[in-house]
């Protein structure tokens, strides 16, 4: 299946202020080859490929295409090399379509129609189904990344560089996925596929390069190794997975019923009839592709989006009208996705910070002076309980690395004794040791006897540490099930499925 | 080539050394118009920024307004830093201004001639419930039908204006005046009158009410949890949502202080400096008021150093165009510049210039 070399990165090095990205790194891609790159976030995967694609210039080091040197200043000339790439991002317009889409992201588009022309038959061609006409803002998280890939595939790529595809799709999805990919590595299209996911490296890729902190540290065929294995290349440490001690179970800590909530976040997802309930020591995963109404229900529970009262009831109280600061009183705790922006705020300090979510149950004012001697005391406590690097809690929460903040917006929350905890992408841009360690907290949490919601697109983290998993697909909230027994399919299905695309694909 | 990189923390240098800055390029750029306009540009500056303070001839007369003009100055800039700082525009001190000196002026005048201790502290009150009523029409404008209070706040200025006119020609008017336009002087009149409290400083009531808003500014925003809101929400909105901060409540506080503060710099000024109410009364405390705050930066003790130094310009500039003939458009203009020079140095506090290319690789 693999022919000649294609690329070939020998000894390549970028710094940045204050890290090595990337320190002598080599290895090579023959034409039809599927070549994973592995590693932590933060292990300099990104890095690389930017450099590969021309959006970064290495300090150090040969790159060679076809045996030629190549050095891309840009993406465009990269592009016309044949080098194409999709990123784990989409840069997508939600209010035009999908041809107009694919035609801004080409140096030279042919006109319109012609073009639809063009995107039907290349979807027909590799299965992946697409409407030219339809908007961008009304299609699923699979059926955008299918533009992105149609667009590179109309570029007629040598080298295809996809960075963690398969972190929007339903298992359904990834399957249509692979069968694609699959069908262009036989045509002699090489695939460098980044990602951290290790089953799915070991069904898809033909060969693996493993980056540790800017390193290579180890090169195998995917194959051969098994998932554990390879993880631990990764990581370079023995990785112990959380410890579930069997807990007891407690009377309702959270009921939802029937919360029906629009969405405040253009093309948003509004919340339709979602009903589930926690126990105390109770751990409820909550799983769904990106955009299916998990942002919207983390508002909506923490209390920054409202409902009728009944719709949300913390330890049997109605306070579905409440703000966030009552539903603090009342012991529920929120961690939202992004970070910076909503959780923490940029440029305050990281006492700041402490004192944003953790003024009410920690008791940081006294009426209405705020204690700093305090907060700095949560403050310092967060960092060192949660292992937060940081040179000290005064430096502003952008300065922190993403895995550290999420770490300290996490240990924020879980410091403050809350019985009720509702935690979107917990371990989201953390390093594997550090993500087990959130997960270990969360779990302690729950053995102390808080009820915990954790909304996840990371269906091993779920696996790992739920009890019941239920799915949110189109604002929706499937019937919460118990988690042993369920397998992957059913999980699928859950998820939405194919969201109606099966049928289509052919092949 | 000169490039910007962020810097990962805001430079805390910079933060207190880029106002020194702006007023160090304001003069060297106002220095270099001076000079094309064909005036000795040292003379000129230091007219402004000296002679006021230190001139034998002037200095006493000059000295003492330089706290007159800048109570007013650094009241209603108290209240703006804080709508500022919450992302709350409040444009329209000016109207807030002039009606917190309509409200006291009638209150104080519907009793005269009577004689009571009471009756300052009452036009206290009405004068800061003038300039808050008038700032809670865009609040509310804002909170229910989502205006925007930049143009309600500004548009009503010009409204606050005409009812002035209106006031001190008609309902207002002094009945003993001889027709002319204004009201009865309330300086004169003892149950009234702001005087100077201590002979030959210019110190007033209003430069009394300046320093305690500068005190109690700098308590809330450094101590207690409402400023420290306000700060959230002007950073990062979805983290004050998150926090438990209400936009609409914020909107109506901010509106409401700043407004209350207009009005009481109004109630001031038209008891002492200005002593009635006239169809010009208002000089444009309320649009200057918004450069001091940010020349400021928005900091209670900054604003009290800027409000000193605005006042030394104007003083000093109506210096330069009785002393040196400088057209006062240019003395307007080398304010304009105090402003620019403060926005662009603003920007090395989270930024550093980098001289040359970006790193060749």
């Amino acid at each position: 299946m693999t022919g000649k070399v294609l690329l070939s990165v020998e000894g390549v090095t970028k710094a940045y202020p204050g890290v090595v990205a990337n320190s002598d790194v080599s290895f090579q891609i023959s034409e039809g080859e599927v070549h994973a790159l592995l590693g932590e976030n933060g292990a300099g995967k990104s890095t690389l490929v930017k450099m590969i694609y021309g959006l970064v210039r290495p300090d150090a080091g040969q790159m060679t295409l076809h045996g030629a040197p190549y050095h891309p200043a840009k993406p465009a000339e990269a592009r016309r090399q044949g080098v194409a790439m999709v990123f784990q991002h989409f840069s997508l317009f939600e209010a035009l379509n999908v041809a107009e889409n694919v035609a801004l992201g080409m140096e030279n588009p042919p006109p319109l129609k012609a073009l639809a022309g063009r995107i039907r038959e290349v979807s027909q061609e590799y299965g992946l189904p697409l409407d030219p006409a339809r908007m961008v803002g009304d299609l699923s998280a699979g059926e955008r990344q299918r533009v992105e890939i149609i667009r590179c595939l109309l570029q007629d790529p040598k080298l295809l560089i996809m960075d963690e595809p398969t972190s929007v799709l339903t298992p359904q999805e990834v399957g249509i996925l692979f069968k694609t990919l699959r069908q262009l590595a036989s045509e002699g299209t090489a695939i460098l596929y980044i990602s951290h996911k290790l089953e799915e490296i070991r069904a898809l890729c033909d060969e693996a390069t493993i980056l540790r902190r800017g390193k290579v540290v180890a090169t195998c065929t995917p194959r051969d190794r098994t998932a554990r294995e390879m993880a631990e290349l990764m990581v370079g440490t023995v990785l112990t997975p959380p410890a579930r001690s069997g807990r007891a179970k407690g009377d309702t800590a959270l009921e939802v019923t029937g919360l029906s909530v629009a969405s405040p976040i253009p093309f948003g997802t509004s919340l339709k009839d979602v009903s589930f309930k926690v126990r105390k020591g109770e751990v409820l995963g909550i799983a769904g592709v990106a955009g299916n109404g998990q942002d919207e229900l983390l508002l909506a529970l923490s209390g920054e989006l409202k409902s009728a009262p009944g719709a949300v009831k913390i330890a049997g109280v109605a306070m579905g009208d409440t703000g966030p600061n009552d539903r603090r009183r009342a012991g529920l705790v929120a961690a939202p996705e992004e970070r910076l922006g909503h959780a923490a705020a940029p440029d305050m300090s990281l006492v700041e910070n402490a004192l944003l979510s953790g003024v009410v149950r920690k008791g940081l004012t006294r009426r209405g002076f705020i204690d700093w001697g305090a907060a700095e005391v949560f403050a310092a406590g967060i960092v060192k309980d949660f292992d937060v690097r940081t040179p000290g809690t005064h430096v502003a929460a952008r300065a922190l690395s993403g895995g550290n903040l999420q770490k300290f917006v996490v240990g924020r929350e879980l410091s403050q004794t809350p019985s009720v905890i509702v935690i979107n992408q917990p371990t989201w841009g953390v390093d594997a040791a550090a993500a087990a360690a959130i997960r270990q907290a969360i779990l302690d949490r729950a053995s102390s006897g808080a009820a915990v919601v954790v909304i996840s697109q990371d269906l091993d983290e779920l696996l790992e540490i739920a009890d019941d998993f239920a799915a949110l697909n189109g604002g929706r909230l499937t019937q919460a099930r118990p988690v042993e027994g369920l397998t992957v399919d059913e999980i699928g299905l859950m998820m939405g499925g194919t969201h109606g695309m099966e049928v289509a694909h052919h092949g | 080539m000169l490039r910007l990189e962020k810097r990962p923390s805001p430079s805390a240098f910079w933060e207190k050394a880029s106002p020194f800055l702006a007023v160090i390029l304001t003069m060297i750029a106002g220095g270099i118009m001076f000079w094309i306009l064909g005036k000795n540009p040292f003379e000129a500056i230091r007219t402004i920024f000296w002679d006021p303070l230190f001139n034998d001839q002037f200095a006493s007369y000059s000295r003492p307004q330089l706290l007159v003009k800048a109570a007013p100055l650094i009241l209603i800039a108290i209240g703006l830093s804080l709508g500022f700082r919450a992302g709350v525009w409040n444009i329209g001190a000016e109207g807030q201004y002039i009606m917190g000196a309509i409200f006291c002026a009638a209150a104080g005048l519907a009793v005269y001639p009577v004689e009571s201790r009471l009756v300052f502290p009452v036009m206290i009150v009405a004068g800061a419930l003038g300039g808050f009523l008038w700032a809670m029409i865009p609040a509310i404008l804002k909170t229910v039908f989502r205006t925007n209070e930049i143009l309600v706040s500004l548009l009503l200025v010009y409204v606050a204006q005409n009812i002035l006119a209106m006031m001190a020609l008609g309902a207002l008017r002094n009945p003993e005046g001889g027709g002319f336009p204004g009201s009865r002087n309330l300086s004169q009149i003892p149950a009234m009158a702001n005087p100077e409290l201590i002979a030959g400083t210019g110190m007033h009531w209003g430069v009394v009410a300046a320093f305690m808003a500068v005190i109690a500014g700098y308590i809330l925003l450094q101590r207690h949890i409402l400023g420290f809101q306000i700060k959230l929400a002007g950073q990062a909105p979805r983290a004050a949502r998150f926090a438990g901060v209400s936009p609409a409540r914020l909107v109506i506080l901010c509106l409401g202080i700043s407004g209350a503060l207009a009005g009481l710099a109004g109630m001031f000024e038209v008891t002492g400096p200005a002593g009635q109410i006239s169809i010009d009364f208002n000089v444009g405390y309320g649009f200057t008021a918004i450069i001091v705050a940010f020349l400021g930066r928005l900091n209670p003790v900054g604003i009290l150093f800027a409000g000193l130094l605005m006042a030394l310009t104007y003083i000093g500039g109506e210096l330069a165009q009785f002393m040196l003939g400088l057209p006062s458009a240019a003395i307007q203009a080398f304010q304009g510049m105090l402003l620019f020079f403060l926005l662009a140095t603003d920007l090395l506090t989270n930024f550093r210039i980098r001289l040359g290319q970006r790193k060749a690789a």
